[in-house]
């Protein structure tokens, strides 16, 4: 199936709402890589190992002023990359990021950052060790949030940034938002997680655990270390499969697909019959061209260890925080349900940190905040309106 | 559905609630009592509501606010946290008003409280000679569509404060948009109280 005959028989893939429909004329729209932590000295990761060159993969759309104060740190989810904005690829925050939009490039400067542990330029376990010449594979360090949000404060650093307007982020983004907040306060005047959470449930960590499973029964996995050969398209298909169950809601489910029979139904017993089938298959498919298998082990483990209390008390985490919070959870979410922002809250109250909560109305379940873009673009926009005004 | 605020009611609010007070307002609407209370009295505010369009009004405003429902009480708050908590034209749509009370002048070192008055004279006519649900101008809606859930009397709620050791430290009344001090419990369309805790005596 190409691709094209696959946008034509879902359209709703890529049906998104858009609140200004002025082209994007983003400048700095290529990516950049920063590399850092060069033996012998190597960033120290929360494991105790050193992981060292260490480069990250970044974009960054609008103009920085002569202050350096109007500059909003994006951060991705599970599957991301740095390209948030811009066309051909269409960003993953396209719809958010952009002159007039969410997050205006008229105004404010974004910087997205790629993730160590990645495999959209950033160092990961696709990449070369330096001490074997080969790719890392599972010799590659464990990683965690906190290890992520470490090298982007070295990327920020490297910039001449003090002090961030506003750091954002939805799901694994929103983690890495919460991390920002607890391991340097002092660098940012707002934050804005987004249909995330403190801590993973096992239902969460179940899923990461079913889809981890589906690479490593992959015959082709061979204990990661297929690079230069087959690799284990199946299991990263099967994984990315259940991701997107969990991504979307019982509603828009049906909204989208019903019962429908696909019209090109596979003539052999267990073809892809429903329209749900053939979309979950297309969207695996599409998604072992862009993302390695080892990068998913990886980040999928990081977003299960994480936990922001780490055995401090609720109301502990977030004391002295001088940074205006919102946190947008939306109602049909349930991989990431909204009782799980209202704990961030509760974290935020307790700390008497100046906090907004918003439950948006939304069938899109976790998807949400990447699709119901005018709510929370309208919340967005307003909050850092009143952060960069100084008020509140 | 929120009856159109009184400009009176928030001036009279307003004068009670010293410069640069901490202010929690229980049902905030769009932020329009918290965005005067920041302009003239320069209060650090947060707002509790429950309607998703007006949090997205108080965001614009400006307003940190919590989409909540204040039925579920204020359990992250500790004592005092707050100098005011302002109920106003909310106390008679929450489902348990004595909890939300209670809750109130825990977190708040003072708690302003406004209603609708429920015998108000022409309410009293209406129900005594038409034998109906009264309409006024502070009692705006039908029996089908009112947010009203309690209803109640300036008379009710004096003695309620005396049953629960409420003390009542300013009372305000006010009919056809001005202030009046004359038979409230009769002439009054809307009663305003700033009430403290009755310190607890051991």
């Amino acid at each position: 199936m190409t691709p094209k005959s696959a946008l034509a028989r879902y359209p709703i893939l890529w049906r998104r709402k858009t609140i200004s429909t002025l082209e994007n004329p983003l400048k700095h729209a290529e990516t950049r890589h920063f590399t850092f932590a060069h033996p012998p000295n190597e960033l120290i990761l929360e494991s105790g190992e050193k992981l060292g060159p260490i480069t990250l993969a970044y974009e960054t759309y609008g103009e920085l002023n002569k202050q350096k104060s109007n500059v909003i740190l994006v951060l991705h989810a599970l599957s991301g990359d740095a390209h948030a904005a811009g066309k051909a690829p269409i960003g993953w925050w396209d719809n958010m990021i952009g002159p007039g939009k969410g997050l205006d490039t008229n105004k404010y400067f974004m910087i997205c950052s790629n993730v160590i542990g990645g495999c959209r330029g950033s160092t990961g376990p696709s990449s070369t060790n330096p001490k074997t010449g080969q790719p890392y594979g599972l010799d590659f360090p464990i990683v965690t949030i906190g290890d992520m949000v470490n090298a982007q404060r070295h990327l920020i650093d490297s910039l001449g940034i003090e002090k961030l307007l506003s750091v954002i982020g939805g799901s694994m983004g929103g983690m890495q938002v919460l991390q920002w907040m607890v391991a340097y306060p002092d660098r940012m005047r707002s934050a804005i997680p987004i249909a995330t959470t403190m801590k993973h449930t096992p239902q969460q960590i179940a899923f990461n655990e079913v889809g981890r499973q589906a690479i490593m029964a992959d015959p082709k996995w061979k204990k990661g270390r297929y690079y230069g050969s087959a690799i284990p398209a199946k299991g990263l298909a099967v994984a990315r499969m259940i991701g997107h169950v969990t991504y979307m809601s019982d509603v828009s489910m049906a909204a989208k697909f019903g019962r429908r029979f696909r019209a090109d139904k596979e003539p052999c017993k267990f073809g892809a019959d429903f329209e749900v089938e053939g979309y979950l298959r297309y969207r695996g498919d599409n998604f072992v061209k862009r993302f390695d298998a080892n990068s998913y082990l990886y980040i999928t483990k990081a977003i299960d260890y994480f936990n922001i209390l780490n055995g401090k008390r609720l109301g502990e985490i977030f004391r002295g925080l001088e940074a205006k919070v919102l946190v947008i959870a939306f109602k049909s979410d349930w991989l990431y349900p909204a009782y799980q922002s209202q704990e961030i809250v509760k974290a935020c109250k307790l700390a008497g940190v100046d906090t907004t909560y918003c439950e948006v109305n939304s069938t899109y379940g976790h998807d949400a905040f990447l699709l119901e873009i005018e709510e929370e673009a309208d919340l967005v926009k307003h909050f850092l309106n009143t952060v960069s005004n100084g008020g509140g | 559905m929120k009856r159109q605020p009184n400009k009176i009611e928030h001036q009279i609010i307003a004068d009670w609630i010293g410069q640069g007070a901490s202010v929690l307002d229980l049902g905030c609407g769009d932020g329009e009592l918290l965005v005067r209370l920041i302009a003239e009295k320069q209060v650090r505010a947060q707002g509790i509501e429950l309607s998703e369009q007006e949090i997205h009004r108080c965001v614009a405003r400006g307003l940190s606010v919590f989409q909540e429902d204040i039925d579920t009480g204020l359990s992250e708050y500790a004592d005092k946290s707050f100098d005011y908590v302002v109920l106003n034209q909310t106390f008679q749509q929450v489902k348990k008003p004595d909890f939300v009370l209670k809750e109130a002048l825990r977190v708040g070192r003072k708690t302003i409280v406004g209603f609708p008055n429920f015998v108000h004279i022409s309410a009293r006519f209406q129900l005594f000679f038409k034998g109906k649900v009264p309409v006024t101008p502070s009692l705006p809606y039908e029996w089908y569509n009112t947010p009203n859930l309690h209803f109640l009397s300036i008379a009710d709620f004096i003695e309620y404060c005396k049953k629960r050791k409420i003390q009542i430290e300013h009372t305000a009344f006010i009919t056809k948009k001005k202030k009046m001090r004359f038979f409230p419990n009769l002439f009054g369309e809307i009663g305003l109280f700033l009430l403290s805790k009755q310190p607890e005596t051991s």
